[in-house]
């Protein structure tokens, strides 16, 4: 099995991808967290202006019979939530690293080192749980 | 192909009823009089209007459209589908004990009243607790009573405990049931055994844990043979130890939970003692104590006085109450009559027959299965599909190719620490012959696996419906039909 | 040998063949793991078994020493009620299909139960004018505990304001619930046998969850509840109602007074009352909370050839998916109840219920008028009253329920151990069970009674 890990995002060791844009970062499950949950039925999103705390639980994606937790990457605000996925879950199936961004996080103030793999390091990761 | 059946709100027409009823003997008011109109429905009342044979029709040929215990073999793990005696319904079903109201005089009542309190002293001698309460409706319903009853005695020494520790292989409703009590859960893991990993727990306990849950024997249906080990840690920090009475079938008058240490039981009626499930409920979850922790119990207890049987309330320690009433009586009775029936020896041979009717499917299939933990089993085993998963065909494919061979499935992917689990619990009720035809469908599945697994990943091929899209109902929920009434 | 012996199908030379399969020489060593600290050496001190015949005997001795409904008339309600049941309910939920089977897990052998279950959840909503049911809960009292723990989970709140005017059982039991999680339980006070809403602004808060409330409340009154909702949606709380099924076919809907839960006993619809359980906790909301429910939902979908199904769905909420941090804890629930209540509104179908309601409705009035005629007993309350309503009694309650059973009549619920404030009093219940001549003979029974 072979799952896309794009070039120029950041990654958690709990599958989650991160761009970093400035004070801003979007955040999304990876291709290989959304093939391990199958298909997604429902998403439950944060509030907008919500407080993240980094490896902290902001949102939920579920599958028909597993419920996965999408956890902040770093410390700050949630400034935007992607409201598509309500109606659309399947999007995360399809477009995991596109369409279906899941929150977008404005960066606490002097929030630093969040200690997040390079598209290496994760592919090594998931070598490793895929062999499991 | 078998067509859809018409749902009740597709059968019928305007003005057909199925029931008749009498006309009022005593003057009467206008409606508007009795309640004035803006207190009155104004949205119609869309209800069914069928004749009663067309509700007869209706609901037996939905009733060709299901399986119970009473269709066929049920090898359900941690449900203990035994046969359900019918003289239990009979029992049951006499107004004496049916058409009794809750709040009537305990003088009134004085034959329910005794039949609590047989009951309890006979789930008092099989699980060696020293009082019992009836009020919890079912399993789940037991185990918050009882971590509510944790958590009340520890308050009471002014022991602020936050942590309950639940196996790996645990039930959900354990850890779901002490979240309902405030706890925060610690999983507790279990060693290449498949039992409690006792080094994992010298680890996690402390003074903050007010509780451990077990399950013994264990959902892999091992016995926790270091039990009273487990049971001098757990008290040696303060902690209690609790009994998710699911599995008591397997060492009914073998053993008892009470002299294992455990502090706190809950049973299943609808498992261990023979009452139907119901496609669901109603069960009965009662609750055994130990003494120190009988002040805590739901409010009323069952009392033998002079002049009779009657309603203890005051118990200034209590929990409160847990259920409008007494639980689930009707339940209680079925039980009752079928331990009345069983005796102290009737109950060990069942655990017996139980136990041996595991061990013998277990033996022959684990040359067809993977075997996980390949030890002595008690009255179920979990087999894994590890091997055919290989081959593309899961747990759940086989549980659905068993459909068409006439046999309930196991229950499958529980325990959760059994990859592709299949988890199978014939109990005492079945006879060799099921078991070994159990046995030749399982085989002839696995070879088709091999041969033609198509065949088992497209399965089940002769039920009433083929496999139903479950994603579809989860990402567009529909729980309610908004269809229109049609009439014929 | 036991009684049950005919429930255990080995002979014992077939145990003897299947031990000799798995290697061993006997029951005893199936057991060997057990340390023998805890073996039970001489069995367990049981009673001498019964056969089918002298058990069944022995049952019926017992029931004989109970005074039933069908023997005497029974003015009790208080959450549990004496409606009459049409033959065909308990033929049809009597199938073994039904009645022996587990929870619906596997769809494809459980279209019977999941279909039923599916009109049932449609029947509820019609009755309460909801979106979404559940397939059951344990009682009315627990259906409304569950509603508070869910109002707490949705609002993300801690405080719970219930009317005092609510089910004091299910007061008991909603504080069990709340005390555990350590939310907090305010009441809100009576005035004249309602809840008084005049302090309802100042009793709730930025940090109240919901509003419970009952309707017709304990004291059998349809409590004035306009304008209620508006209240306690303006401090972000939710308005939850615990209601009597039956009145639904003559009385304005939950959804009418917008609700956002619906939770009530059913056990009225169709079940024995079975001294108090098996009972049926039913539990109904408005879309937007549907992902809060507690316990099983079944949703329609299509099979693989496209055919209409039925499956349990939404089982994320459940605890054997997300364990401690489902919804509730509740598994097993009362399956075989809600068919029965099926079974019964379709039965009745909506010109029966209201028949059913309005027969309820014309004797407790009746009742209530030549009661509250007589000297020394005096209406409690004022307003509005379905089936039940309160009377202070020249003498106490139990006094007089003695008096009653001598006259072979199970009188009404004695109010004083719950409301010790409205001094001796009782709640009567009168059903359409219940013949103008046995009203009568209750009139009779406490004429010249004090």
């Amino acid at each position: 099995m072979s799952w896309e890990i794009r070039e120029g995002l950041k990654y958690t060791r709990t599958h989650e991808w991160v761009c970093f844009e400035g004070e801003l970062v979007t955040v999304g499950i990876t291709d290989y967290a959304q093939d391990m949950l199958k298909d997604v039925v429902y998403v439950e999103l944060p509030e907008v202006g919500q407080e993240a705390q980094a490896g902290e639980s902001l949102a939920v994606v579920e599958s028909v019979k597993a419920v996965s937790d999408l956890y902040a990457p770093v410390d700050g605000e949630v400034l935007e939530v992607n409201e598509l996925l309500l109606d659309q879950p399947e999007l995360l199936n399809e477009d995991p690293y596109g369409e279906a961004w899941v929150v977008k996080i404005k960066i606490a103030p002097g929030y630093k080192n969040p200690g997040l793999l390079e598209k290496d390091g994760y592919a090594a990761l998931v070598k490793e749980e895929a062999a499991k | 192909m078998r067509k859809e059946q018409a749902l009740l709100f597709e059968l019928g027409a305007p003005g057909r009823r199925g029931c008749s009823l009498p006309q009022p003997d005593l003057p009467v008011k206008p409606l508007d009089e009795l309640l004035p109109p803006e207190r009155q429905r104004k949205s119609a009342l869309k209800l069914p209007e069928v004749s009663e044979g067309e509700l007869v029709r209706h609901y037996t040929a939905l009733s060709t459209r299901n399986y119970g215990v009473d269709s066929g073999f049920y090898p359900l793990g941690s449900c203990t589908m035994k046969y359900n005696p019918k003289v239990n319904e009979e029992a049951a079903r006499q107004p004496g004990f049916a058409f009794l109201h809750p709040c009537q005089p305990a003088e009134s009542v004085q034959g329910a009243l005794e039949l609590f309190y047989r009951t309890e002293s006979y789930l008092k001698e099989i699980t060696g607790m020293d009082r019992v309460t009836f009020q919890p409706a079912a399993g789940a319903h037991g185990e918050l009573t009882g971590m509510m009853l944790i958590r009340a005695y520890h308050s009471s020494r002014n022991d602020q405990r936050k942590i309950v520790l639940a196996p790996d292989s645990s039930h959900g409703t354990n850890p779901a049931s002490a979240a309902m009590t405030g706890y925060k859960i610690k999983e507790l893991p279990s060693d290449e055994r498949g039992l409690v990993d006792l080094k994992a727990l010298r680890e996690l306990l402390n003074e903050e844990v007010a509780a451990l849950m077990l399950t013994n024997p264990n959902t892999l249906g091992l016995f926790e043979e270091d039990i009273l080990e487990i049971a001098a840690l757990v008290h040696d920090v303060g902690g209690l130890l609790y009994y998710d009475g699911a599995n008591l079938n397997a060492i009914m008058g073998h053993a008892r939970p009470g002299d294992m240490g455990f502090d706190v039981v809950h049973l299943n009626l609808h498992k261990t003692f023979a009452t139907p499930h119901g496609g669901g409920g109603p069960g009965s979850g009662p609750v055994g104590v130990k003494e120190h922790l009988a002040p805590f119990l739901p409010v009323p207890l069952v009392e033998k006085g002079e002049s009779g049987y009657y309603w203890k309330d005051d118990l200034p320690l209590s929990i409160g109450k847990i259920h409008g009433f007494y639980g689930n009586f009707g339940v209680v009775v079925k039980a009752y009559i079928y331990l009345v029936m069983m005796g102290a020896a009737g109950l060990r041979q069942a655990a017996a027959d139980a136990v041996l009717n595991a061990n013998y499917l277990m033996e022959r299939l684990k040359r067809s299965y993977t075997l996980p933990y390949d030890r002595r089993c008690k009255h179920e085993f979990v087999l894994s599909a590890r091997e055919q998963k290989k081959k593309g065909v899961s747990a759940g494919d086989i549980a659905k190719a068993l459909l068409d061979y006439g046999f309930h499935p196991p229950t499958v992917y529980f325990p959760l620490i059994v990859e592709e689990a299949l988890m199978v619990e014939p109990t005492e009720t079945e006879s060799k012959k099921t078991l070994d035809r159990f046995a030749e469908a399982l085989e002839e599945i696995a070879r088709l696996v091999e041969e033609d697994p198509e065949h088992v990943t497209t399965a089940p091929h002769t039920t009433p419906v083929g496999r139903l899209d479950e994603v579809r109902a989860a990402r567009k929920p529909r729980v309610c039909w908004e269809g229109d009434e049609k009439s014929d | 040998m036991s009684g049950g012996r005919h429930y255990l199908p080995l002979t014992d030379a077939e145990r003897q063949e299947m031990l000799a399969a798995i290697g061993a020489d006997s029951v005893e060593q199936l057991y060997d793991e057990l340390p023998p600290a805890i073996r039970l050496k001489d069995g367990l001190k049981l009673p001498p078994p019964l056969s089918e015949m002298e058990a069944l005997a022995h049952l019926s001795e017992l029931a004989v020493k109970n005074r039933h409904l069908r023997e005497y008339p029974c003015y009790l309600g208080a959450g549990v009620y004496d409606h009459f049941i049409p033959s065909v309910v308990q033929y049809l939920t009597g199938r073994s299909e039904f009645s022996t089977a587990y929870t619906p897990y596997q769809a494809e052998i459980s279209q019977g139960l999941l279909q039923s279950i599916f009109e049932y959840q449609t029947l509820i909503c019609r009755l309460t004018g909801m979106e979404a049911a559940n397939a059951s809960l344990y009682d009315g009292a627990t259906s409304l505990a569950e509603a508070a723990v869910a109002s707490c989970g949705a609002t993300r709140r801690r405080k719970v304001l219930v009317s005092r005017a609510v089910n004091p059982y299910y007061r008991q039991v909603l504080q069990s619930y709340l005390q555990a999680r350590e939310f907090q339980l305010e009441e809100l006070p009576l005035l004249k046998g309602e809840t008084d809403y005049a302090r309802l602004e100042m009793m709730l808060d930025d940090e109240t969850a919901a509003l419970l409330l009952q309707q017709p409340n304990f004291f059998g009154l349809l409590e004035e509840m306009e304008g209620v909702a508006e209240v306690a949606h303006r401090h972000g709380a939710l308005l939850v109602l615990s209601v009597d099924p039956i009145s639904l076919a003559l009385c304005r809907t939950p959804a009418e007074y917008d609700a956002d839960i619906v939770t009530g006993e059913g056990q009225a619809l169709g079940n024995p009352p079975s001294f108090g359980g098996p009972l049926l906790g039913f539990f109904a909301a408005r879309q937007k909370l549907l992902r809060r429910i507690p316990g099983r939902i079944v949703g329609e979908t299509r099979d693989n050839q496209g055919r209409r199904g039925f499956v349990l769905t939404l089982q994320t909420r459940e605890q054997h998916i997300r364990r401690e941090r489902a919804t509730s804890n509740i598994c097993s629930n009362q399956a075989l109840n809600a068919l029965a209540a099926a079974v019964y509104l379709a039965a009745l179908g909506p010109a029966g219920l209201r028949e059913v309601a309005g027969l309820c409705l014309q004797k407790a009035a009746y009742a209530r008028e030549k009661i509250t005629a007589l000297d020394g007993f005096e209406q409690a309350f004022p307003g509005v009253h379905f089936k039940e309503f309160a009377v202070r009694l020249p003498g106490t309650g139990e006094r007089l329920n003695r008096h009653l059973l001598e006259h072979k009549i199970i009188g009404g619920l004695d109010l004083q151990p719950y409301y010790p404030e409205l001094g001796p009093a009782m709640l009567f219940c009168v059903t359409e069970t219940k013949s103008r001549a046995q009203i009568d003979a209750l009139v009779r029974a406490l004429e010249g009674w004090s």
